[in-house]
């Protein structure tokens, strides 16, 4: 699809030439993750973490799938029903924790592909619109993640679903029959947790659907690369087949390892102790928390204390942790530079860092109790994270004077600086971006 | 534009966040957050180890067993078990007469429905049956334990942060309310009814202490002795198995798998440097 030099299909066995003569899939297969696809020669680990995301989605797809056969998704029997897979179901204790877990590690390479994505500008033209599909199909399992996480039926669940719930209360006027509406009722109950369930199996297939259309965008100008400048011909890439495909086995080795250590190991470690005691409308949780993934934003939803005249704090807190997302949309237009990669952007590299830092401050403030020092912490943290965006990265872009960029690929690579995990980088050291 | 308008969204957030903080900072100066007895006295579970801790940690069923004895001796009478059927405890190595036998002579009876009049009645648990809650519904239990309902147990060692660390030290942790805390917060003293217990998030439980001497219950001749400490650690490590039944077979799972994966792993690097070997990249 991408390149000229790309190489074409050609059928190895009788059936498969049958097969593509009448249904090209092989044809597209091969062109889209076989060896019909150049991809840079230069890409390190940090080009890892896409596969690996697809690779976490069919985890919860498969999981998921048998866990639902043993759900019941009412709530008298929702929280026994997940006791009975973790008991009495062959193997149920392990598809629940894979699942569990499964959203954790989703969630990790995912942020890791993001960030990935700041630091070498993957998000500029003429890839904006991989950036903007892959911010869809980070909202969808946002989404998807929530009302997972209320199935169990659990304390966290059923208030950890009135919290977000509650979020689209603070909307004047049209908030609260707007609530009344997403939960089918005045509170959490039986009519929410179906449509929840509902939704939470249908979504991950709009996720899968969008992949498609992320992987198809990133088709037309091919993959990025650390060094940010474009693929000049032939010498710059490598088919995806056998090179990446070696690589990203390589890379699916070490994520199964640190999946399977806290799958077997530490199923709990990343969840709330809450969430084994089965919802109680009666009794509210000494601290109600999401999961941690979404720790950072629920810290800039709090951050708000200040009602501005009108506008009470908690609508402001609710708009500006829409806005803290919805932002990211625009980022391609924001951030002007024409330089992509960070590595060639020392001014853009320090702020980078700083970012980095304040979103893990950010994400632990959001998971420790409402309270001082933490959220006067998070108020700057947040305050950070919108002048970081909204007003930091179009300064840097009008004022940066970048470092010289390398001719092509191939002429980076030759000279020792393209980038791949070995090298040194053109400035001091090579900070990876993650 | 774009970028106009960012900036002034951006300005609007920050500014507004700032004049948050600067708020936050002055009534945090002005008015500090009064100390409170919960956070003040409040104490993490003891530090108690246990056969099944650790990546190779298997349970003691000797202690299983002790365990079970104290639950039902004790905790049974209020405490529901309902997740846990008579059947799993051939994992604590009854065999199938015995846990008959078990189910047969355990003191609460199942409700059950009279098959000549359709009248509510009960009946000797079978293997097969989950342990029959004590109370009827919440109403009874309320109305039994002055108002406080007894939580069902086969989840609490997963429901509480370090769990198993956390039922020990609850039940080994009543004590006498300390001078210190009726001196600096006299409002905070244990109402009548509650029991005070550093372990316990507000520290009155209304749950009066239910290991209260050194042989309350009758260990076998050749286990150890039926202290206090001895029937918490045990019980404690029984409500763990109730818990998460499955321990045994997810950690050897786990050892067998990620001794695979390692290897595979291994392979799959090798594989990835052959492939590359003839590229500078």
């Amino acid at each position: 699809m991408s390149f000229p030099w790309a190489k074409e299909y050609t059928p190895k066995v009788p059936l498969m030439k049958w097969i593509d003569d009448r249904l090209p899939l092989p044809r597209f297969v091969y062109g889209a993750i076989g060896g019909g696809y150049p991809v840079p020669r230069n890409l390190n680990f940090f080009w890892n973490f896409g596969v690996l995301s697809g690779l976490a989605l069919v985890i919860q797809i498969v999981t998921g799938i048998i866990m639902a056969m043993h759900y019941g998704a009412n709530d008298l029997v929702a929280f026994a029903t997940v006791e009975h897979t973790m008991r009495d179901v062959n193997s149920g204790w392990l598809m629940r924790y894979a699942h569990a877990n499964g959203a954790s590690f989703f969630f990790i390479v995912v942020y890791l592909h993001i960030f990935r994505g700041l630091y070498y500008g993957s998000y500029k033209a003429p890839r904006e619109m991989v950036w903007l599909l892959g911010l869809v199909i980070f909202l969808l399992m946002m989404a998807t993640a929530f009302m997972g996480y209320v199935l169990p039926w659990g304390q966290m669940s059923y208030w950890g679903a009135k919290v977000i719930t509650g979020l689209f209360g603070a909307i004047p006027v049209v908030g609260e029959p707007i609530q009344t509406w997403l939960l089918g009722g005045f509170a959490p109950g039986n009519a929410a947790l179906n449509r929840f369930f509902s939704l939470h199996y249908l979504l991950p297939f709009v996720i899968a659907g969008v992949v498609i259309l992320h992987i198809w965008a990133l088709h037309i100008p091919g993959s990025s690369n650390p060094t940010g400048v474009e693929v000049k011909g032939p010498q710059d890439t490598v088919p995806f087949h056998p090179y990446y495909t070696a690589k990203d086995g390589f890379g699916a080795g070490i994520f199964f390892i640190a999946f399977a250590f806290m799958v077997y190991f530490a199923p709990n470690f990343l969840g709330h102790p809450d969430n084994y005691i089965e919802a109680n409308p009666l009794s509210t949780p000494a601290h109600i928390v999401p999961e941690w993934y979404f720790w950072p934003f629920y810290a800039i939803l709090r951050a708000f204390t200040v009602d501005f005249f009108f506008i009470p704090a908690k609508l402001l807190g609710v708009l500006a942790m829409f806005a803290s997302i919805l932002l990211l949309f625009f980022l391609p237009w924001l951030d002007t530079s024409p330089v992509r990669s960070g590595n060639y952007r020392p001014l853009f590299r320090k702020f980078f860092l700083i970012l980095l830092v304040d979103v893990l401050v950010l994400g632990y403030c959001g998971g420790a109790p409402a309270e001082e020092p933490y959220v006067m912490i998070s108020q700057i943290a947040s305050a950070y994270y919108f002048a970081h965006f909204l007003i930091i990265l179009p300064l840097i872009a009008a004022f940066e004077k970048p470092l010289p960029l390398p001719g092509s690929i191939t002429e980076a690579v030759l000279a020792g600086h393209g980038g791949a995990d070995h090298e040194a980088v053109g400035e001091p050291a090579p900070v990876p971006a993650e | 534009m774009v970028r106009f308008f960012a900036f002034l969204v951006g300005l609007f957030f920050a500014g507004w966040l700032l004049v948050s903080f600067v708020a936050g900072g002055i009534a945090y100066v002005s008015e500090p957050p009064a100390p409170t007895a919960e956070h003040e006295f409040h104490l993490a579970p003891k530090h108690v180890s246990f056969s099944f801790d650790g990546p190779f940690g298997h349970y003691d069923k000797q202690q299983l067993q002790r365990g079970f004895q104290v639950y039902k001796e004790v905790c049974a009478a209020c405490h529901s078990l309902k997740f846990v059927a008579f059947r799993d405890l051939k994992d604590l190595g009854y065999n199938e007469a015995e846990i008959k036998a078990i189910a047969k002579s355990w003191p609460i009876k199942t409700p059950d429905v009279d098959p000549a009049t359709g009248e509510a009645t009960t009946r000797d648990p079978v293997p097969s049956d989950h342990f029959p809650k004590p109370f009827a519904n919440n109403v009874a239990a309320a109305a039994a334990n002055n108002n406080a309902i007894p939580p069902d147990l086969s989840l609490m060692t997963k429901a509480r942060h370090h769990g198993t660390a956390y039922v020990y030290s609850l039940l080994t942790g009543f004590q006498n309310q300390p001078a210190e805390l009726l001196r600096r917060f006299p409002d905070s003293k244990t109402p009548s009814g509650l029991h005070y217990n550093p372990y316990f998030a507000n520290l009155n439980l209304a749950m009066a202490p239910p290991l209260t001497s050194d042989g309350q219950v009758t260990y076998g001749d050749d286990q150890p002795k039926p202290t206090i400490d001895q029937m918490a650690q045990d019980v404690s490590a029984f409500l763990t198995w109730t818990a998460e039944p499955k321990m045994e077979n997810r950690k050897s799972a786990g050892v067998a798998v990620l001794f695979f994966l390692i290897i595979a792993t291994g392979l799959a690097f090798m594989s990835y440097r052959q492939v590359w070997s003839g590229v500078k990249h």
